[in-house]
């Protein structure tokens, strides 16, 4: 029976193989210079570049990262310090149960908030969806990482006087700090893929971004609207969107990993 | 008789500094806000579908007429499109996830458990879109010239084999579903796993157990629990999909028998035609579909913490 258990294992992880090989056969061909300075060319035109769209990935993660890491980190805080009776329970549950929404749903509530009102997609909010879907990643790290604080530093700090708010905010969210910032770059590198809440607001953009009240393009929403097009050129370039997407994810997945074991070698 | 004055040791005694009153107001607040999305959420989606409740009432549940233009909207054929496509991917994702977790947690050599659970984190990592730019270009090709003719020859006189082999369908949603959800069921079954007593492996070996007798007796049955909720949260991550299903499954709102033909799915409808949604029963008809498909991951998802809880305690929860 081991080995059938071990098989299972192993065909887990073949479809990683088997996708990262295709990006790479596929996909290294059309990453060149002007795919990462240049815009869309016109349909029937060959060539151009996803510029806008990694840019707009960029200030859409930033503009997601500001709406929802100050909450998430905080809800964090307070999960793992508070002694309240309920209102942990509750927040612990609906963080999880907010974390397996579908990213659809997430845009659809976004549309309904914050497209109706402005009556046009914006980058505002495809931000605020990404920071939707972030809130509850960012709250369970951050939770799971000041519990492991050891309790003797805050007993320390207590003990020389220092206040309670003062302990908390200096000595233990310091202390668990490299940590936070490894579960905010998993959040990030989460959202930075996310594709279906953009749909229908940030909806994406063949230009340069123009504000955030803006549509704005994402690499994402690209390299849907690529792959799904008929057009052999646009496959091309939706395989080195992939390409460079995938190597974002990787990188802050496999940099977050590295920093983690440094420190917390018991986290997992 | 001198009184001692016994200090009073009360953990919920209120903060004397301003300063904690204040954290712990901005801490609480920051909890509270979880709570009030989850409720906005409920709320402006209610609001907003209501134009099509209102309209069509149980029938949307009940109809399986799709028609945009005759403003005649049902969700039977999304219904029909999420619940096979997501079965098929359970199907196909719960013997490997759970096999892949009973070997990373009880039968890999220590050395080799860590970089395959990294590997299996970053499968999980991938971007929806790109496994569906995968299984545009490589799956749904393989199926249409390899797998399904065989299948088709092989096992045509079953319903769900019949039909001309297009590559996108049910079949391929079902296969590219799996690829996707096997490894949350492999995390989470692996913790589940790992929050077994190490004393109920103790005591199935002392009674003479062989090591898989172990697994299965002591290991298996103790976290079962846990194990189905594993599963059902693979299975709230497989109804909500979208961008991969929507790019492989065929989009076309009818009931199939066939796993060859092509299906739709209630996030790939929002996804195709949300943004296209010429008038206002449309668009709430749409957001009808996302709110049955809210109401359905939150029970489901709600289900399975719940039951995985119920092995590991809700602190050491998992991370996904």
């Amino acid at each position: 029976m081991s080995w059938l258990a071990a098989t299972a294992a192993g065909l887990v992880v073949l479809p990683l193989l088997l996708i990262f090989a295709f990006l790479l056969w596929q996909g290294a061909s059309a990453v060149n210079v002007d795919f990462f300075t240049h815009l869309p060319k016109p349909v029937g035109e060959v060539g151009g570049g996803m510029a806008n769209a990694i840019v707009g990935t960029l200030i859409l993660l930033i503009l997601a990262a500001i709406l929802g890491l100050p909450i998430g980190i905080l809800g964090g805080l307070y999960l793992a310090e508070s002694r309240d009776r309920r209102l942990p329970w509750v927040a612990r549950f609906l963080a999880d149960v907010l974390n397996g929404v579908p990213s659809i749903v997430v845009g659809i509530f976004a549309y309904t908030v914050i497209v109706l009102p402005m009556r046009r997609f914006s980058a505002l909010a495809g931000g605020f969806a990404l920071a939707v879907i972030m809130l509850p990643i960012v709250v369970r790290t951050s939770e799971e990482l000041v519990r492991l604080v050891p309790a003797s530093l805050r007993e320390a700090g207590l003990a020389l006087g220092i206040p309670e708010w003062k302990v908390l905010l200096r000595v233990v969210l310091a202390t668990a700090r490299a940590g936070i910032i490894t579960g905010v770059m998993v959040a990030i590198a989460r959202v930075a893929g996310e594709t279906a809440p953009l749909l229908f607001t940030a909806f994406g953009n063949r230009f340069w971004h123009q504000g955030l009240d803006q549509p704005i393009a994402a690499l994402p929403l690209q390299i849907f609207a690529y792959a799904i097009a008929p057009y052999d050129d646009w496959h091309r370039q939706a395989w080195a969107g992939a390409l460079v997407l995938i190597g974002l994810v990787f990188v802050v997945s496999f940099a977050a990993r590295v920093v983690t074991s440094g420190r917390f070698t018991g986290v997992r | 008789m001198a009184v001692v004055a016994v200090p009073r040791v009360d953990t919920q005694a209120a903060p004397r500094n301003v300063g904690d009153q204040i954290l712990r107001l901005v801490l609480r607040a920051a909890a509270m806000s979880l709570v009030l999305l989850v409720l906005a959420m409920v709320v402006a989606m209610l609001h907003a579908a209501w134009p099509a409740m209102r309209a069509f009432g149980w029938r949307f549940l009940a109809s399986s007429t799709w028609d945009p233009v005759a403003e005649q909207f049902g969700a039977i054929p999304f219904v029909y499109g999420t619940l096979v496509s997501s079965l098929l991917a359970l199907l196909i994702a719960v013997p490997l996830g759970i096999g892949a977790a009973i070997y990373l947690a009880e039968l890999a050599p220590a050395w080799i458990r860590p970089p395959i659970a990294f590997l299996v984190e970053l499968v999980a990592a991938v971007p929806s879109v790109i496994y569906g730019l995968w299984g545009i270009f490589v799956l749904a090709p393989l199926l249409r010239v390899w797998v399904q003719p065989v299948l088709g020859t092989t096992l045509g006189f079953l319903p769900l084999f019949q039909g001309p082999p297009y590559g996108v369908g049910m079949l391929a949603a079902g296969i590219i579903l799996a690829i996707m959800i096997v490894p949350y069921i492999t995390a989470v079954s692996r913790e589940v796993l790992l929050a077994v007593p190490t004393s109920q492996r103790e005591a199935a070996l002392a009674l003479g157990a062989t090591r898989w007798e172990t697994t299965r007796i002591a290991v298996l049955r103790y976290g079962r629990s846990g194990l189905v909720g594993a599963i059902l949260l693979g299975l709230g991550r497989a109804l909500g999909e979208t961008m991969a299903v929507t790019m492989v499954i065929g989009n076309r709102p009818e009931v199939a028998l066939s796993l060859f033909a092509p299906g739709y799915t209630m996030a790939s409808v929002i996804a195709n035609e949300f943004a296209e949604a010429t008038s206002d029963l449309y668009l709430a008809a749409l957001i009808e579909i996302g709110l049955l498909l809210f109401v359905v991951t939150v029970v489901v998802n709600a289900v399975a913490r719940l039951l995985v809880w119920s092995v590991g305690g809700p602190v050491k929860a998992v991370r996904e």
